[in-house]
Order: structure tokens, then C-alpha cells, then sequence
């Protein structure tokens, strides 16, 4: 691989890694999700998906629980 | 009904004799961390280079992986890379989803590393470094990495389900409730101590208050963000919440100098108030306005922070000044924590080398997220591992700065006063040595009014972190920056932690008080919400208050409490994983997790029973108690109490935590007893077990166990792509190749 293309790759990956990490891609992975069998099945809103994913913690906070 | 053999091609990553490149390696290895014992444990009355710290545990953290985990998870375990994970099972998109191995590496070690490790070595430092170290690294090996990668095995294997559940699920009902009180007792002492030592971080400091004050609109500013401008973008507001977090720590050092310092300068029973107020609200306002981007902020500055300390301690191989062992090891009379070596010195240490907190996330959030058995290994051995080199770093902070300015920073003001003239004295009584001089040197460096009994370790730690980053970049000029960023950092996580840990006590006590009267479980009832709320808050809040005026100290008080608490938890879960261990026809590996646990009880059960019979007054809760007590009934003032008023202060307290103690050892015991019986009924009676794992389905997913694909796996993963052109066929016959 040429030097650009592979800092590109790097690049990427990075991207790809903070993405997954900080739970920015968790919307699009939803997507994925409700339409690897339906192309056209209803999604929520971006707007709509991170409201409910926040208030999830509201119902149950021992999801992403922090230790001491 | 024991857990399905596995196919005997399974686990069979990297298998036959190693080559004599990875023995040379390994060797070298070996050789690298027995070059840093030997010059961690024979130094005697020079100063060593924190290199060989470093050496001695990176070196034992790599032989533990490569050999210890590897044997866990492939003979005591069997971890099947063939059967489905309930990420891949019940795969929503959301909380169960596959996650790739280094992000969920990433996820678990931010969920599991806290504020713990950076108090627990720093304190234990009062015994020297060589005990603390030695048992940072080698806890971690045999027990604490154990029970993590454990419990997250056997959490996965059920789906998911929490370290309470399974107690009831395979030990009884009886042993459920007693785990399930324990969580909730631990959890009030957890908080009450890290917020005590965030106050006493904090105290008469305009500098540090206006800084952490400031995250609140910070905080409030992203939350709105998320919510209304543009939910979802963690990113760019995490970039703009970090500058204005920097932005404010800057700030703190302009309103220190300026007319309103007078105003952010607050005693620590002011600041008790505050934080009270602080947590029941944040605990009651919704999560995304001030507890979602906290967070972030908090995430994002523990995972940067802890990276860039590991560099500086990499680039500026500073050396240990503190000496291998002191006196206190053996006499038992320190300042910061009384009480002999064994057991203090591993429940001070605790969350860095074995933390029983570990449990609820391995049980719970993560297993929903794993990809493939294999990889409970990296995640969770190699999560914990990370967890206790921040604990070696910790230790460092704590070794490099000068052990007679440790000394006055840690001890209570009942025992070295309140000037720098009788600090010194009482240090040079310790038998180290620094000049009142010195001392207010020392606070003028980082721009604060005094460092004498600034208990709790966070100080200490922001010193120590002061002196290595400042080394790096900036000189002495960036010293009180530095040193304010490390308490920034600190008391950020340890508020968040305040705050989500408000709101799981509260869940739990709604769940148990729902029992008794329905609407009390509804988590949208709001008078429920607040009702529960303020018991959890009125709970950490009182042993707060009390902390911060025990005339005894309240760290010395209660940080045993806590480690103790957290000890037992420990072996709560360790109990669940030996008894799952038995359970599936697993005796004679029963030692990998019953020897930690047998340690373990073993500790706890020695600290409690000197917490609550010892005759030694600065040990023993109802001694302690009794002598206060004669000394009101003889209408006498015993020192360190100035007057009546504080005489019984100190008889209310001891009472309070002896009885609190007893409490937490009957706890184990209860759990221990109840585990010992499903135990023997296993083995006695097999076909009486009831496993409650979830049954066998084939997986169709193919990823790596480790960091980096084996040659084996890169080849069934090209397999796997060209099998099915991305699609998951359910037939496909993955993971039994090799």
C-alpha cells in the first residue's frame, strides 16, 4: 500500500474506533439493524432514537453503571 | 445438567510448541519483570527509579495474560468460540448488539476504572511501596482479574444477568438477599468516602471549587446540546465541553487571585451541604440534562487523563523517594490508616488489585455486548489489568514526592496540628523529616492555602501528578496548574460516580420497597423517585457529615469501612463464581476462584474482627468507643476531641461504625455459609443441580479471541467472507476448522 492510501486506512479506523467508542454510531448501527431484513422498515429519527437511548438509563441506571 | 462439554477442536487458538522466537521473547519478559522485583525488593536506603515499578508490573502483567488467563479461559472455563453469545442471540441494535473487542475493551475499562485505584495505593502508601506493589500486581493476577473475566463469563452465559440474580438464581433465596443488602450497604459507604474525599480536596480551595462548580453549566450547556441542537453528536460537543472544562480550570486560578475568592473559599462543612443538595438533585433531574454529558466529560478526561499520566511517568522515570517498607508495617500506628500489614494494607489497596464493584459491570452491561466467548479473556483479564497499572501509577504519585510532605498531607489534624511548626514536629515524630518551610513551600508551589491533612489521597495523588507532568511540560510555572487539573479530574469522576451510584442505590430501593407498597417500584412516580432518593442521599450524607467532622479523622475512620465493603463484595462474587464452578462439574478447578475467595474472606473477616475487637484504640471501633465513654462519664476531654461536644461525637461514630462492620461480617459469612451448602450439595448430590444458563445455539460470527488476529483466525475469518458474501447463514460451519 502507497504511503496516502495507507494513512487514509488509518485514518478510518481511527474514525471508525471514537465512533463506536463514544456511541456516535449507535444510531446508524440501529439502522443497519431494522433494515438488514426490510429495506424500507419505519426507523426513528436520529432525534427520537438518542431521546429514547438516553432515557433508557432514566428507567434502569445500572445500565452504564461507573465503578468507583 | 452440567454445562455441555464443548468440542474437543475448540480453543485451540495458537495451539502446538511455541517457537524459539516466543520463547526468547517470553524469557525476556520474565527476566525484564524479575529485574524490577529484585530492584524494588533489595534497594535498601537508596532511591530507585519508578522504571523498575514499572518494569516489575508490566513484565508480571504479561506473564499473568499470556499464561494464567489463557489457562482460565481455555481449561477452566472452556470458552467455546462456537456458541452464540447473547449479543449475537438477542441481537436489538441496542443494548444487546455485537461489539467489536476493542471497543467493548474500551467501554468495560471506562466503566470499571474510577476513582478507587487512585485512592486506595496512595494511602497504603504509608506502609512503604513494596507492600502495596506487591500486592497491586500480584491481587490482580490471582484474584482480581480472575473474578472479572469470571463473572463476565458466567454473566454471559446468561444472558446477561446481574451478579444479584445469579446469587439468588444458583445459590438461594437467602444468599440472594443477603448479596443484594450488601450491594446497597456498600454502595452508601462507596459514596459517603469519595465524596469525603472530594470535599476534603476541595476545602478552603477557591481555586478547585470555582473549577468543579464550573462543570455544572458546563455539563447542563452539553446536555442541551444533545438533547435539542443536535442529538446524538458526542464528538463535537465533547471537544467544546473539554476546552470550556480546561477554560475553567484557568479561570480557577484568576478568581483565586481576585476579590471573589472570598466567595468560592468554603469550609468543609459547607461544601457537605453542597454536595448533599448536589447529588439529590442530580439524581432527580432527568439523566440527559446533567448526567449523560457528565458522563462524557468525565470519561473523556479519565481515559486522557490516565494515558498522559502513564507517558509522563514513561518520560520522566522519576524516583521513588518514599522508603520500601516503614516502620508502620510492622507497628500498626500509622497516621493515615491504623493497623498492621496484614489484613489493612490489601483492604486499603483494594479496587487496584481485587474490587468487587467489577462484578456489577461484568455482570450486567458487558456481557450483553460480547462478541464471542473467546473474548472474555481480553476484555475482562485484560480490563482489569489496565485498572491496576493505574494503581502502579497511583503508587508512584504517591512514592516520588518527598515522604515527610506525604506525611503531613495525610495525616488528621488530630495528629500533627494545625500549623506547618507542629507538622513538622509530628513528622519528624514518624520519623521522617521536613522543615516548616518547606511545607508552606510546598503549598505556595501549587497556589493553595495549606496542604497540611489534606486526607484522602486525591491531593496527594494531584501532587505527585503536578510533579511528573510538570517535569514534562511547563517547569515549576505549570505546577499549580497541574496540580489543579488532577484534582479537576478527580473530583469530575468521583461527582459522576455520586451521581450515577445516587441513582442506582435508589433503583434498588425502589425494587426492594416496591415489595411493600407497589407505586414505590414505578420509576415515573416522582414522589417515589424523591422519597428513595432522599434515603440514599440522607444515607452517604450523614456518614459525609460525619467524615468530615470525626476528630479522629474521617478518613482513617471510614476508609477501612469502605475497603472492607468493597472486600466483601468481592467475595460475594467470587463466592457465585466458585459455587458456578462446582455447579458444572468443574471441583478440581474450583481453586481458581475458591483460593482468591478463601484469601479474601480470610482479609476481610481479620479486618473486621480487628475493627470491632481489638483493644487497640486506634483499631478497634468499641475500644475506641468504651475509652470515649469513660472519659464523658468521668467528665474528662481526651485528646484529639477539644470538648464534650466532640467526646461524644466520637462515641456516637464508633458505635455507628463497629456496629456497621459487624453488619458487613455477618453479610459474608451469610453468603459464604449458603455458597458452602450448594457447594456440597453438588458434589454430593449432582443430579440435583439446576444450572440456569441458557442452552447451546451455534454461532455464526467470526472474530478474533485477542488484540491482534492469530494467523488461524485471519484464515476462518477470509474464510467466512467468502462462504457467504456478508450474509449469516445459520448453517454455516464456522469455528471448526483448525
Amino acid at each position: 500500500m502507497s504511503l496516502p492510501a495507507r494513512v487514509r486506512a488509518l485514518a478510518a479506523r481511527t474514525r471508525w474506533y471514537w465512533r463506536e467508542a463514544t456511541g456516535e454510531a449507535a444510531y446508524d448501527r440501529y439502522v443497519a439493524h431494522a433494515r438488514a431484513h426490510d429495506p424500507n422498515a419505519p426507523v426513528l429519527s436520529r432525534r427520537a432514537f438518542e431521546r429514547r437511548r438516553t432515557d433508557a438509563r432514566e428507567a434502569d441506571p445500572r445500565e452504564g453503571f461507573r465503578c468507583c | 445438567m452440567t454445562e455441555p462439554a464443548a468440542p474437543s477442536d475448540r480453543g485451540t487458538v495458537g495451539r502446538g510448541s511455541p517457537s524459539p522466537a516466543q520463547i526468547a521473547i517470553w524469557t525476556a519478559v520474565a527476566l525484564a519483570g524479575a529485574v524490577g522485583w529484585a530492584m524494588l525488593a533489595l534497594s535498601r536506603g537508596e532511591e530507585i527509579s519508578a522504571a523498575w515499578m514499572v518494569a516489575a508490573a508490566l513484565g508480571t502483567y504479561a506473564i499473568g495474560y499470556r499464561f494464567y488467563s489463557r489457562f482460565i479461559a481455555y481449561r477452566v472455563l472452556r470458552v467455546d468460540k462456537t456458541r452464540a453469545t447473547p449479543a449475537e442471540r438477542l441481537d436489538n441494535g441496542v443494548d444487546f448488539h455485537p461489539t467489536d473487542r476493542r471497543v467493548l475493551f474500551g467501554h468495560h475499562f471506562a466503566a470499571v476504572a474510577g476513582a478507587g485505584p487512585l485512592v486506595g495505593p496512595v494511602l497504603a502508601a504509608q506502609m512503604g511501596y513494596l507492600p502495596g506493589t506487591i500486592w497491586i500486581v500480584v491481587g490482580v493476577i490471582l484474584a482480581g482479574a480472575v473474578q472479572d473475566m469470571v463473572t463476565l463469563f458466567f454473566s454471559t452465559r446468561r444472558d446477561g444477568r446481574s451478579l444479584g440474580q445469579m446469587a439468588r438464581d444458583e445459590i438461594g433465596p437467602f444468599g440472594g438477599a443477603a448479596a443484594l443488602v450488601a450491594v446497597f450497604a456498600i454502595m452508601i459507604i462507596l459514596l459517603a468516602v469519595l465524596a469525603l474525599v472530594i470535599v476534603n480536596a476541595l476545602a478552603e480551595s477557591p481555586w478547585g471549587v470555582f473549577s468543579i462548580a464550573m462543570t455544572i453549566p458546563i455539563a447542563l450547556f452539553m446536555g442541551f446540546y444533545l438533547r435539542v441542537l443536535r442529538p446524538g453528536r458526542v464528538t463535537e460537543v465533547s471537544v467544546v465541553g473539554v476546552a470550556l472544562l480546561l477554560l475553567a480550570i484557568v479561570a480557577g486560578g484568576w478568581v483565586a487571585e481576585s476579590s471573589l475568592a472570598e466567595t468560592f473559599t468554603l469550609s468543609k462543612g459547607t461544601l457537605v451541604l453542597w454536595m448533599i443538595a448536589y447529588g439529590f438533585l442530580a439524581s432527580v433531574l432527568p439523566v440527559w440534562m446533567l448526567l449523560a454529558p457528565r458522563d462524557y466529560l468525565s470519561t473523556f478526561m479519565k481515559v486522557g487523563t490516565i494515558a498522559l499520566l502513564a507517558l509522563g511517568v514513561f518520560i520522566a522515570l522519576p524516583t521513588l523517594k518514599m522508603p520500601a517498607v516503614t516502620d508502620f508495617a510492622s507497628r500498626g500506628d500509622g497516621p493515615i490508616f491504623a493497623g498492621s500489614m496484614f489484613p489493612f494494607v490489601f483492604i486499603t489497596v483494594a479496587c487496584g488489585a481485587l474490587s468487587g464493584f467489577h462484578a456489577l459491570v461484568s455482570s450486567g452491561t458487558t456481557p450483553k455486548m460480547i462478541q464471542k466467548e473467546t473474548q472474555v479473556r481480553m476484555v475482562g483479564y485484560g480490563a482489569m489489568l489496565t485498572e491496576s497499572f493505574v494503581a502502579i501509577m497511583a503508587m508512584i504519585t504517591a512514592c516520588i514526592i518527598d515522604p515527610g510532605l506525604f506525611f503531613a498531607v495525610n495525616a488528621p489534624v488530630g495528629a500533627i496540628g494545625d500549623s506547618v511548626q507542629s507538622a513538622s514536629e509530628a513528622v519528624a515524630g514518624f520519623g521522617f523529616s521536613i522543615s516548616p518551610e518547606a511545607l508552606t513551600a510546598a503549598a505556595e508551589s501549587v497556589e493553595e492555602e495549606s496542604l497540611l491533612s489534606r486526607t484522602g489521597g486525591a491531593p496527594t495523588f494531584a501532587l505527585g501528578m503536578s510533579e511528573i507532568f510538570s517535569a514534562v511540560i511547563g517547569g515549576a510555572a505549570m505546577k499549580a496548574f497541574w496540580y489543579h487539573f488532577a484534582i479537576m479530574f478527580e473530583a469530575l469522576f468521583i461527582l459522576t460516580t455520586v451521581d450515577a451510584g445516587t441513582r442506582v442505590g435508589r433503583f434498588m430501593l425502589q425494587d426492594t420497597l416496591g415489595n411493600l407498597y407497589k407505586p414505590l417500584r414505578d420509576v415515573s412516580w416522582k414522589p417515589g423517585v424523591w422519597l428513595t432518593s432522599a434515603i440514599v442521599v440522607g444515607g452517604w450524607g450523614y456518614f459525609l457529615w460525619v467524615g468530615v467532622h470525626d476528630p479522629l479523622g474521617g478518613i482513617n475512620q471510614l476508609f477501612p469501612l469502605f475497603g472492607i465493603a468493597n472486600q466483601l463484595l468481592a467475595a460475594v462474587a467470587l463466592a457465585v463464581c466458585t459455587t458456578l464452578l462446582v455447579k458444572s462439574g468443574r471441583l478440581k478447578w474450583a481453586w481458581v476462584t475458591g483460593v482468591p475467595l478463601a484469601w479474601d474472606v480470610a482479609v476481610t473477616l481479620t479486618a473486621s474482627w480487628q475493627k470491632i475487637f481489638s483493644g487497640d484504640p486506634r483499631v478497634g471501633f468499641f475500644t475506641q468507643r468504651s475509652i470515649y465513654q469513660e472519659g464523658i462519664d468521668n467528665g474528662e476531654v481526651i485528646a484529639p476531641a477539644k470538648d464534650m461536644d466532640e467526646m461524644h461525637t466520637i462515641v456516637t461514630n464508633s458505635t455507628v461504625d463497629g456496629v456497621l462492620c459487624a453488619l458487613f461480617a455477618l453479610l459474608i459469612i451469610v453468603v459464604i455459609v449458603d455458597a458452602g451448602r450448594v457447594c456440597w450439595k453438588a458434589v454430593h448430590a449432582p443430579e440435583t443441580v439446576k444450572l440456569h444458563e441458557a442452552p447451546y445455539q451455534r454461532s455464526t460470527v467470526v472474530a478474533p479471541a485477542g488484540l491482534f488476529a492469530t494467523k488461524e483466525e485471519k484464515a476462518e475469518m477470509a474464510a467466512a467472507a467468502a462462504g457467504d458474501g456478508g450474509g449469516t447463514g445459520p448453517e454455516r460451519p464456522v469455528g471448526t476448522r483448525s
